[in-house]
């Protein structure tokens, strides 16, 4: 069985992001950029199935900008196979829409005919959060979203869902797409013998019009904001005070 | 010189493995004077980063030496030089002329579990009577049969505590004192090595450094490193690569307080704006950024000439003098513009100061590179 695994180059988690003079969205120049945390995610649960012996072979693809080739051969340090980069953009503040995204996975699904896909629930950098799904529903398969535990038997996947009060269990027939919550798994860290291997693995490049997708933009980015700044707050010197001045607000 | 993918994906790793693994623990571990260091070297080991230009043939990468420079920039970012320093006396400092000039059998032994990270090194050379003077060690190997029976006491010795075995500096003849010493490798569970004390430090705390005395200690002479009386030499080419990995250690550590520094001066406020926002304080700051980048450049001349497969003494020795300087006057710097929060236990720029000050005096004094200098020079004054 082949896995495939979609992973983006993002924003470093650890980076505090600035919006652009223009507001036209996040700066991207010279900023730290890394694999999209929850792909991470992913890519630990495909590489587990491997070497448990259930899945063959691990394929990941990046669409985005050329540079995306260096998340992809994090993931091949990681342990993935081999990898599939689509050059979609030529400027990193270009992000491809999750619709497009989705489209040229279809195609990559339909050429490599894995049986299953796992994606990160969602990327940090715009928190989409959709094209897992778009691909699921240009399938025509089934998908288990926010998986925080995956089990296959045979053609099925017993996958357990985080959801508001508790834990919720689905199956569902393979081919399927899952796709990754924080607690899966702990990823691993790339092993320096894996790092050297990785330089090996294949990695082919194409472009969105290999695959005869149009990836110009849909939505219009009307405005990007830094998030207000905390306004100072005052000390109360007691219970009543404090009862006052909440019952000024309003708030009780 | 460039560097790769690789390289980069190499640092990325260990600063992962780091804030993950290394850093949530460092306060106890400094508060214990002592940190548990077969746990993180076998950590470390599973990662390949115990071995990472040593021989495949004992399980090392056998990269070229600018892989390991980035390994030693990378462990900088461990909140506690000490850690850092002890990793560095295993991948550097007593494993370097063992895997030059040991014999396989010696290498199999002890070598390779030190890649693995299953054992722990340490290097013993420095004595009470003289550290940086290493001609006047005064511990001897005396031949009996096929071993050797070493008596003496070393001094200053990282990882001393918990190492599995020496790599030990004795004399070993009577020939002049650059041609009467070898290098030999001590379990230290051997009859006769005892710890006499854990020594209590300024800084580094978390790293154990031990007084050992050795009493008629019986190794075979087939844990002798290369040939007899050759130690000196060998100890002369291995302290290249320790006071490179020093330098580059070091220069990362003040890259870390120049960091820390700006990120904490950003948010304290005095006189009603941000330290920070003081020209006299972010001049300070540029200034202190410029000594280190020039540092970053003499270290990577160094390792281009250890890749090279050049004599990088004098180098290595400049390098490991500025490193040492600058330890001296960034971490200073740095802590001044953090106010009475610097001088406090809590804060990252008061261990900086504390942990980067041993860089002017381990791996050989300040003034031991200025003499070493001095003869490439030609002005020296014996």
């Amino acid at each position: 069985m082949k896995v495939l695994v979609p992973v983006k180059r993002v924003i470093d988690y650890n980076v505090k992001a600035k919006v652009k003079a223009d507001g036209s969205g996040v700066d991207l120049a010279n900023v730290k950029m890394s694999m999209n945390p929850f792909d991470e995610i992913a890519v630990e649960e495909a590489i587990r199935l491997k070497e448990a012996g259930t899945a063959e072979e691990v394929i990941v693809v990046s669409v985005g900008v050329k540079q995306a080739q260096e998340t992809l051969r994090t993931a091949l340090a990681m342990g993935a196979d081999r990898a599939i980069l689509v050059v979609a953009a030529d400027d990193v503040h270009n992000d491809i829409e999750p619709l497009a995204v989705a489209k040229i996975l279809k195609a990559i699904v339909d050429e490599e005919q894995p049986k299953l896909v796992i994606a990160g629930k969602q990327a940090i950098d715009n928190d989409m959060n959709a094209a897992g799904q778009m691909l699921a529903a240009l399938l025509g398969w089934g998908q288990a979203t926010f998986a925080s535990e995956l089990t296959l038997d045979g053609d099925a996947a017993t996958v357990t869902r985080e959801v508001d009060g508790g834990l919720q269990t689905i199956t569902v027939g393979l081919p399927a797409i899952v796709t990754a919550d924080l607690r899966l798994n702990e990823p691993r860290y790339a092993s320096l013998p894996n790092i050297m291997k990785a330089k090996k693995k294949p990695l082919d490049e194409k472009t969105a019009a290999d695959y005869g997708v149009d990836v110009s933009p849909r939505l219009e980015v009307v405005k990007t904001t830094e998030p207000p700044v905390r306004s100072a707050g005052i000390m109360v010197e007691s219970v009543d005070e404090l009862v006052s001045k909440l019952k000024e607000k309003g708030v009780v | 010189m460039e560097l790769t993918h690789e390289h980069e994906a190499t640092r990325q790793s260990v600063l992962k493995w780091i804030d993950d693994k290394v850093n949530p623990h460092v306060d106890d571990w400094e508060a214990a004077g002592i940190y548990p260091a077969h746990q993180v070297m076998g950590a470390l080991g599973a990662l390949g980063m115990l071995g990472v230009s040593k021989p495949e043939k004992f399980g090392g990468l056998g990269l070229d030496f600018s892989y390991a420079a980035v390994v030693a920039e990378a462990l900088g970012s461990i909140k506690s030089g000490g850690v850092a320093m002890s990793i560095g006396v295993q991948t550097d400092m007593c494993t370097p002329a063992l895997e030059k000039h040991g014999s396989d059998a010696l290498c199999e032994e002890f070598l390779r579990p030190a890649i693995t990270g299953e054992y722990v090194g340490c290097i013993g050379v420095s004595e009470p009577g003289g550290g940086s003077d290493v001609a006047s060690i005064r511990t001897t190997a005396r031949k009996d049969g096929g071993d050797y029976v070493i008596n003496g006491t070393k001094m200053w010795i990282t990882n001393g505590v918990q190492a599995d075995f020496c790599c030990l500096l004795a004399n070993t003849g009577d020939g002049p004192v650059h041609r009467n010493k070898s290098l030999i490798v001590v379990p230290m569970k051997t009859k006769g090595v005892e710890i006499a004390r854990k020594i209590d430090k300024i800084g580094m705390r978390a790293s154990d450094t031990a007084q050992i005395f050795f009493d008629d200690v019986r190794v075979p002479q087939a844990n002798r490193i290369g040939e007899e009386n050759m130690g000196f030499i060998y100890q002369m080419e291995q302290f290249q690569i320790e006071r490179l990995w020093g330098a580059l250690n070091n220069a990362a550590m003040l890259q870390r307080a120049i960091d820390c520094t700006i990120a904490y001066t950003r948010e304290r406020q005095v006189f009603g704006k941000p330290v920070l926002d003081n020209q006299y304080v972010n001049f300070a700051l540029a200034e202190m950024q410029a000594e280190v980048e020039a540092l970053n450049a003499l270290n990577w001349r160094g390792v281009e000439m250890v890749v090279a497969g050049q004599d990088a003494t004098r180098i290595a020795t400049m390098a490991k003098l500025k490193a040492g300087r600058l330890a001296r006057t960034v971490a200073d710097g740095c802590l001044q513009f953090w106010g009475g929060m610097g001088y406090s236990e809590d804060s990252e720029i008061s261990r900086i100061f504390r942990d980067v000050r041993l860089t002017s005096i381990g791996g050989g004094a300040d003034e031991v590179m200025l003499r070493i200098l001095t003869r490439y020079m030609g002005i020296a004054s014996d």
